[in-house]
């Protein structure tokens, strides 16, 4: 199959859905002639025109805003924010407005729209251009959280959560935009609510979101080379989470080791565990539950500092295999 | 102003440009990273708008604040530390170009949030109020910044208490690659300041005794309790948004034409056509900034990186 960047992917995605549905457009900073601050949105604008591709002032509560109202009265808009750092400038319309609207109607009125936004460290950016939120909105019911790790599930989620009735956040990572994969060229889509077993293995189980998918798998190949081997989970959406798959590869390793780049307190992983702890798995355990996450603390500058401060290959191979020997 | 004193800011306009210039390729050597916001072309409005200040006076920059650092009295020796992440830098390495700040020297920091500064002016203005400080806080922001919501909220709540604050409107009249013609319905950012009960002036921001004329009346208002205002320098960025532009949203000759207009070249000509300076005290001063700049990298360069160990301090006092 043709190889492609998670950029391209998720380029492809809004073009042929575009293409397909005249409802669909782009709102944004800078997503018009520039592209978008990554290049995602390259090329849509002359495709599609300003009306379609359609830039904004640097107003994040406006792009919240003008998508939640556009998709309550026919349209299925796709916003963008920069970064997800200033995801919390736009946080009261799609928290109190978008994520309740329908619940508030008594389920008279439908929110389809997609806000995409990249997170995560590694490029420098410091501490306010490079925290992962995700979990923010997760905590929010009315909203479904979708953190693509390849650039096959960047289209194909892309593709469903346009397609979803409800608001989706898409939580890219400015890290994986150049990484390469197989991508087929015709439309298809990845249900929101699937999670995939990217790795399998009998020895332990990792479950990890976004970047640390991949680098999981990296870790993976390495342990599998002192025969140590590791079963990654993706669960590809936060929110709906398709549990199952986790529980059952807990109860067929009985470790786990969850690995998310977020900050450790308040994050996903302890969803993750708390979720694994109340199922069947629990019996199968034969050793505590690990989180390995973000440092609490905000993305230093330094890019030595920066490189500790959120989990690295080397760091989830030296805790997979203190678990998988039994050494926690 | 005398000479003495313009000739003092004609010296921080070239240390902002030669230290940007030297910054950009440090950038290109791989010594600094991440990314920066260079506003070279700019250095009328930093230099005119800061000159009107007293030395114990506050600022608070933006994501495009070297000028405004510099200006500020800023040591280049720490300030160049920061951008190569260094222990010794102003704010130990975890900041770099974009979160660099100095509260001692009343920098309140650059911000990577566009608008980020414009509610913090209203703290730090009614603190100033609250304990009877005969204090100003000048708050810089771009002409993108005054379309964010916080915008509204800070300026109206800066007027109605009368706050010792000047909004200082740097439009370079361009938000990345959204110019400020299809991102306004207005044709002066300043028009805005009535709608707050404030005043509001827009001044050639290329000019920077004109900035400083402007800035001046509005800290004198501050100063007196009278309240804030709005000095919006119009001006132009010669390089790209950031170190990732192509700028394909602007023509090759709009950049030109405001190369033309170079801020620093024209205070130099004035001088000497005042009889203030001659070509030669010119070279001299151009030469004190570069040979300033050269230290500062010379001291970074050898300065230690942040430990490891030490790397969670600071998130707590
Ligand atoms: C709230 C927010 N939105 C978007 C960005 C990304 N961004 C950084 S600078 C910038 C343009 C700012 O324009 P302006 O305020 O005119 O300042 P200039 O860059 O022209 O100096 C944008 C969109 C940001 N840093 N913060
Ligand atoms: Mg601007």
């Amino acid at each position: 199959m043709r190889e492609i960047t998670y950029s391209e992917a998720l380029r492809e995605a809004l073009r042929q859905e575009m293409r397909r549905d005249e409802h669909v457009f782009i709102i944004g900073e800078d997503v018009g002639i520039y592209g978008g601050a990554f290049g995602v949105t390259r090329g849509l604008f002359e495709e599609f025109g300003e009306e379609r591709v359609i830039d904004t002032p640097i107003s994040e509560l406006g792009i919240a805003g003008a998508i939640t109202g556009a998709a309550l009265t026919g349209m299925r808009p796709v916003g963008e924010i920069m970064f997800m750092d200033f995801m919390t400038l736009a946080s009261e319309q799609l928290v109190n407005q978008a994520a309740k609207i329908r619940f508030m109607f008594g389920g008279k009125a439908t929110l389809p729209f997609v806000m995409r936004t990249p997170a995560g460290a590694g490029t420098g950016a410091a501490a306010q251009h490079s925290q992962s939120l995700e979990n923010w909105f997760v905590h929010i019911p009315g909203l479904k959280v979708v953190m693509p790790s390849t650039p096959y599930d960047a289209k194909g989620l892309l593709i469903a959560s346009i397609r979803d009735d409800n608001p989706v956040i898409f939580i890219e990572h400015k890290l994986l935009y150049r990484v390469k994969g197989p991508v087929p060229e015709e439309p298809y889509t990845i249900p929101l609510g699937a999670a995939e077993i990217k790795r399998e293995g009998q020895d332990l189980t990792i479950v990890a979101t976004s970047v640390m998918v991949q680098r999981s798998l990296e870790a993976a190949a390495q342990l599998a080379s002192e025969g140590i081997e590791v079963e990654v989970v993706d669960p590809r959406t936060l929110k709906p989470l398709d549990a199952e798959p986790i529980i059952r590869s807990v109860m067929k390793t009985g470790r786990v080791l969850i690995v998310h780049e977020a900050c450790k307190t308040g994050g996903y992983g302890g969803e993750l565990a708390a979720l694994i702890a109340e199922s069947e798995a629990f019996d199968y355990l034969e050793a505590p539950i690990v989180r390995l996450a973000g440092r609490d603390m905000p993305i230093p500058y330094n890019r030595t500092l920066e490189y500790h401060a959120v989990p690295q290959v080397e760091n989830i191979v030296a805790k997979a295999r203190e678990l998988a020997q039994g050494r926690i | 102003m005398n000479v003495e004193k313009k000739l003092e800011l004609l010296r921080q306009m070239y240390t902002i440009r030669i230290f940007e210039e030297k910054a950009e390729q440090l950038y290109a050597l791989g010594k600094i990273h991440g990314t920066m916001h260079l506003s070279i072309g700019m250095e009328g409005s930093a230099v005119g708008a800061i000159a009107t200040l007293r030395p114990d006076d506050l600022i608070l920059s933006t994501h495009r604040g070297h000028g405004h650092c510099i200006a500020k009295g800023a040591d280049l020796k720490r300030m160049t530390a920061e951008f190569m992440g260094k222990a010794t830098g102003y704010c130990r390495g975890r900041g770099g170009s974009m979160h660099i700040a100095d509260p001692e020297g009343g920098n309140l920091g650059a911000n990577g949030v566009v608008g980020g500064g414009i509610p913090i002016a209203v703290g730090v203005g009614l603190s100033l109020k609250m304990q009877k400080r005969d204090q100003v806080i000048l708050c810089f922001f771009g002409d993108g910044a005054a379309n964010l919501g916080p915008f509204h909220e800070g300026l109206n709540m800066a007027a109605i208490w009368k706050l010792p604050v000047v909004y200082v409107c740097e439009n370079n009249q361009y938000a990345m690659s959204c110019s400020t013609r299809r991102a306004f319905a207005i044709q002066r950012i300043s028009d805005r300041a009535a709608a707050y009960g404030m005043p509001g002036v827009t001044v050639d921001g290329n000019d920077v005794m004109a900035v400083y004329e402007a800035v001046s009346a509005a800290v004198k208002r501050a100063r007196a309790g009278e309240g804030p205002s709005m000095v919006e320098n119009f001006t132009y960025r010669w390089r790209g948004h950031s170190k990732s532009d192509a700028n394909v949203y602007r023509t090759r000759e709009e950049i030109e034409s405001w190369k033309k207009k170079c801020p620093i070249k024209r205070f130099r000509a004035l001088l000497i056509e005042e009889g203030a300076l001659t070509e030669e005290r010119a070279k001299q001063i151009e030469k004190q900034s570069y040979d300033a700049i050269e230290a500062a990298v010379t001291f970074a360069e050898a300065s230690p990186e942040p430990t490891l160990e030490s790397i969670e301090e600071g998130v707590y006092a």
